[in-house]
């Protein structure tokens, strides 16, 4: 029993995993600083991938929870231009940033709501659920725009400019504290809250969260709403930043998102993954662009690469679900 | 005849239809106080539909329930329901989650937590610790309350699933065929479980279609056949041949009784 267990806890432990993907973001670090010293060496580029990473990484703390609970979610991008458009055009005829980014977020949440009972209640499959208020979403933000951006520069003297997308001591992008301090948050509610053990339960058997009591519709629709807040808390972000809104802005962000969570070691199969895992993954996504274009060879090689390194992740995740087994 | 408060759970007259087809006819069922029951019958006999009756997964289509002597409304039963009046089914499969923890499998839908949800993970363990040790005797080295389900043998999973069911003091703990997966020394290990639910005061029925494993641990044995309770034995009333036999006439149906008829003739 003893050799049994020692075995396994090497091969199959959460924590294998998560040094895995560690393992991963720092060869593709070390690879960049030899191929392209000038901009790996500078502080700047990591301050830039603070800049940029945290939008992906806001909606992929959400991703996180709904891909754990066995389900996936492909409308956060739409929710994300939704949202986007409605804290832009509320804090265009208001003037109030408050009022746009409780907007912003309300309607992140009715969005999330509408998945998680599309998905619930109605029984239909999340990934078909989610695709058509994929469509839905992005529509209805082209159509309220009519396709025309929005310029929101009057934000920048705002206090909430400051607070969301300032510069720390003039240097860290705000939005990373956002994003890591929600990472930290939404990491405790995952390992120790209810909330998060009912999850984990549901993505590993649902019918055994079911008899011991867990209210299984109640939560998938709190998921999906968690992720539909993330993704208007993402979009505020966003706007800030940009001070512009368009009806495109989200969907680039998709894949890069989805594969974030997978590269960072969450079951694909449900029941298991981590936060720290996607944060990691996140990094690691935003940072290929970034060093693969510094390095000189040139931006055709990123989706490539990204896919390279999806694969080797998700093929290192199978292996070790099997090997336990 | 009054309802004698000796009984944990009595069934009576229970009737079960799905559509055209009736599952239960007529059944009169009970359990004692601190008794072990072997429920025995074949495949589709209708011990499950009988136990999901009493567990709260569905109503019966007629007949009346008493727990501890209370009459129980049909209509407001439930698998909750079940729970608040002290009995667990733990089910063969979809008992835990193979990917999580002990215990967070033990504490889930019941966790202890403070205020806000976040819950006492150190308490859960220690709990978990005291469910493995004293209430199921798991002495085994290698296992911990760390460990993950899917780590776990059959047997040690049925354990963990009957620890649950005591911790939370289950005073009726259904088994649904726990030894049918199981290798005959995993199957020694449950029939000790069984033996903790006797000696705890505890009541127990054990559905199977084994006889020689519920034979050492039951104190009696009720058949049902095709929707109908055909027999009922105390322990001190049968040897285990006589109920092998019983068992052998009712699986072999009426092609089988027609040949033991005719060996006997012989």
């Amino acid at each position: 029993m003893n050799i049994r267990n020692s075995k396994i806890s090497i091969l199959g432990s959460k924590g294998f995993r998560t040094y895995a993907v560690v393992l991963v973001y720092i060869v593709l670090m070390g690879v960049f600083m030899i191929t392209a010293p000038r901009a790996f060496l500078d502080y700047k580029i990591y301050m830039a991938f603070l800049s940029t990473i945290p939008f992906s990484l806001v909606m992929a703390l959400g991703l996180t929870f709904v891909i754990i609970a066995g389900e996936i979610d492909l409308s956060f991008t739409s929710v994300m231009a939704f949202s986007g458009f409605i804290f832009t055009y509320t804090f265009i005829h208001t003037g109030s940033t408050i009022l746009a980014f409780i907007a912003s977020l309300t309607s992140g949440a009715i969005a999330g709501f509408i998945n998680g009972i599309i998905v619930a209640k109605v029984k239909v499959p999340s990934i078909i659920a989610t695709l058509g208020t994929q469509f839905f979403w992005a529509g209805l933000a082209v159509v309220l725009s009519s396709g025309r951006s929005l310029i929101v520069t009057e934000i920048r003297p705002s206090f909430m400019y400051k607070i969301f997308v300032g510069r720390i001591g003039g240097i860290v992008p705000a939005q990373a504290a956002w994003a890591f301090g929600l990472a930290i948050i939404l990491g405790f509610i995952l390992n120790k809250h209810r909330f998060g053990e009912s999850v984990m339960f549901i993505g590993d058997n649902r019918d055994t969260a079911k008899m011991m009591g867990v209210n299984v519709d109640r939560t998938l629709i709190q998921i999906f709403m968690l992720s539909g807040v993330l993704a208007a808390f993402a979009s505020v972000l966003l706007a800030c930043e940009m001070v512009t809104w368009w009806a495109t802005q989200g969907p680039g962000y998709l894949l890069i998102t989805i594969a974030a969570v997978f590269i960072g070691g969450t079951s694909i199969y449900g029941g298991e993954g981590t936060i720290f895992g996607t944060v990691v993954g996140a990094f690691i996504v935003g940072s290929i662009t970034a060093g693969i274009t510094a390095s000189g060879v040139g931006g055709f090689w990123t989706q490539l690469v990204v896919g390279l390194v999806l694969l080797v992740a998700v093929f290192i995740n199978t292996f070790i679900s099997r090997r336990r087994t | 005849m009054m309802n004698n408060s000796k009984n944990l759970v009595e069934m009576k007259n229970i009737h079960k239809c799905f559509g055209k087809v009736i599952a239960l006819k007529d059944v009169n069922f009970q359990v004692g106080n601190n008794e072990i029951v072997g429920l025995i019958g074949d495949n589709g006999a209708g011990k499950s539909t009988l136990i999901k009756i009493l567990s709260g997964v569905f109503p019966q289509t007629s007949g009346e329930i008493y727990i501890r002597g209370k009459k129980i409304s049909t209509r407001r039963y439930s698998v909750r329901k079940a729970h608040e009046m002290d009995i667990e089914t733990v089910y063969q499969e979809k008992a835990l989650g193979e990917k999580q923890s002990l215990w967070r499998n033990i504490f889930i839908g019941r966790q202890i937590c403070n205020f806000f949800g976040f819950i006492n993970i150190k308490k859960e363990k220690e709990e978990t610790d005291k469910v493995m040790k004293e209430l199921i005797g798991f002495r085994g080295a290698g296992v911990s309350a760390e460990s993950c389900v899917g780590r776990l043998s059959g047997g040690e999973r049925q354990g963990i699933a009957i620890g649950r069911a005591m911790y939370f003091n289950a005073n009726l703990i259904i088994l649904d065929e726990p030894t049918a997966a199981l290798s005959s020394k995993e199957v020694a290990k449950v029939l000790n479980f069984i033996r903790r639910i006797k000696e705890s005061g505890r009541s127990c029925i054990y559905i199977t279609h084994h006889i020689s494993d519920t034979y050492s641990v039951s104190d009696r044995f009720v058949f049902i056949d095709r929707g109908e309770i055909i027999g009922e034995y105390k322990k001190s009333e049968i040897s285990l041949e006589e109920l092998t036999e019983k068992l052998l006439l009712v699986s072999a149906g009426d092609l089988g009784k027609e040949m033991i008829n005719e060996h006997q003739k012989q």
